[in-house]
C-alpha cells in the first residue's frame, strides 16, 4: 500500500518534470503523453519490485482487474435501472438481504460496505453487532434468486478484497 | 495520401459524447426520484445515478481540455466522490431504518425481520407512517397497503 503511494509520486514527478526538459521539447504537453509517461514509468517500478518485494508485484495486476470490473459491474447496473426507470413498468424487486460476511476487518468491511452502496441496485444499511452479517438492501435479484446474488457478491467483490489486502 | 485525422475534432466528440451521457445518466436518475414507490429505492436510484453521471461529465470535460494538470484534478475529484458518496448513502438510509420509515409493500423483509426484532423497530414500521400522514403519494401501488402481513 505505501509503495504504491510512494510510486505513484514518483511517477508523477517524473511525467511531470520530463516535459520541462529540454530534450522532449518536440513532444507535445498533453494528456494523452503525459499519461503514457507515467503509465511506463510506473510500469519499470513495478517490473523492478519482481526483486525485492514479491507481494505488491502479484497484487497490482489484480487491483487494475479489480477497478475494470468494479467499472463494468457500474455501467452495467446502471443501464439496466435507467432501462427501468425510462418504461412503464418496474421489473425490482426489493430486498434485504443478509449477507453473511468472510471478510473481518474493519478495513475490509467498509470498502465491502462501500463498494456495494456504489452499485446501483444496492444499498448497505448496517453491520450486525458481532460482525457477521451486512445487511444490503438490493432492487435485482440475480437469475430471479437470492443465494446467486450472493455467490456473485462473494465470488465478484469479496474474494478479490480478500486477494487485494491479505 | 491524405488521411489526416483532425484530432481536434476527434476529441470534441468524444467530450460531447461523455458529457451528454453523464447528463443523461442524471436526467434518468432524477425521473427515477419521482416514479420510484418507496425512500429506499429512490435514494438507491439517485445517489448512484448522480455519481456515475457526474464522473462522466468531468471526464469529458479533461478529454476536452487535454491537460495533464486538468486530467489530474479531475480524477482525484473523482475519486474523492466515489469514496464520499455510498458513505452519505449508508448514513441516511440507516437512519431511515432506525427512524421506521416504511419499506415498498412488496419488498421481501424475510432476512431483514431479526434485525428488526433486535432493535425493537418492528412495531415501528409496521405502523405505517405514510398512510398516515400522506396517502396520496402511494396511490398508484393501491396504497402503502399491509407491511406488517409481508413481514
Amino acid at each position: 500500500m505505501r509503495l504504491l503511494l510512494i510510486h505513484t509520486i514518483l511517477a508523477a514527478f517524473v511525467a511531470y518534470f520530463a516535459f520541462q526538459h529540454p530534450i522532449t521539447s518536440g513532444v507535445p504537453y498533453t494528456a494523452i503523453s503525459a499519461t503514457l509517461l507515467f503509465a511506463a514509468v510506473m510500469g519499470t517500478l513495478w517490473l523492478s519490485t519482481y526483486f525485492y518485494r514479491r507481494t505488491y508485484f502479484r497484487k497490482l495486476p489484480k487491483l487494475l482487474y479489480f477497478i475494470l470490473f468494479f467499472i463494468k459491474e457500474l455501467l452495467v447496473a446502471n443501464l439496466k435501472i435507467a432501462y427501468d426507470i425510462i418504461t412503464p413498468r418496474f421489473r425490482i424487486q426489493p430486498t434485504v438481504m443478509a449477507f453473511p460476511l468472510t471478510v473481518k476487518t474493519d478495513l475490509e468491511i467498509s470498502l465491502l460496505a462501500n463498494l456495494l452502496g456504489l452499485t446501483p441496485g444496492t444499498l448497505s444499511i448496517d453491520v450486525s453487532e458481532d460482525r457477521t452479517t451486512l445487511y444490503v438492501h438490493t432492487l435485482y435479484l440475480k437469475h430471479g434468486n437470492l443465494e446467486s446474488l450472493k455467490q456473485h457478491i462473494k465470488n465478484g467483490y469479496e474474494r478479490r478484497i480478500l486477494e487485494l489486502t491479505a | 495520401m491524405e488521411t489526416s485525422i483532425d484530432w481536434e475534432l476527434v476529441r470534441e466528440i468524444a467530450s460531447c459524447v461523455f458529457i451528454l451521457s453523464g447528463a443523461g445518466f442524471m436526467l434518468i436518475a432524477s425521473i427515477g426520484l419521482l416514479r420510484f414507490p418507496d425512500f429506499y429505492i429512490r435514494m438507491s436510484a439517485i445517489t448512484k445515478g448522480s455519481t456515475l453521471g457526474l464522473g462522466l461529465i468531468l471526464m469529458g470535460m479533461a478529454i476536452y481540455f487535454n491537460q495533464p494538470g486538468i486530467l489530474l484534478k479531475v480524477l482525484v475529484i473523482i475519486a474523492f466522490t466515489y469514496i464520499t458518496a455510498p458513505v452519505a448513502a449508508h448514513v441516511i438510509g440507516r437512519t431511515a431504518v432506525q427512524n421506521g420509515i416504511a419499506f415498498w409493500e412488496k419488498t421481501n423483509l424475510k432476512e431483514f425481520r431479526e434485525y428488526l426484532t433486535k432493535h425493537r423497530l418492528e412495531r415501528q414500521i409496521n405502523q405505517d407512517r405514510y398512510t398516515e400522514e400522506a396517502p396520496v403519494t402511494m396511490e398508484k401501488d393501491g396504497g402503502a397497503g399491509d407491511v406488517a402481513g409481508k413481514v
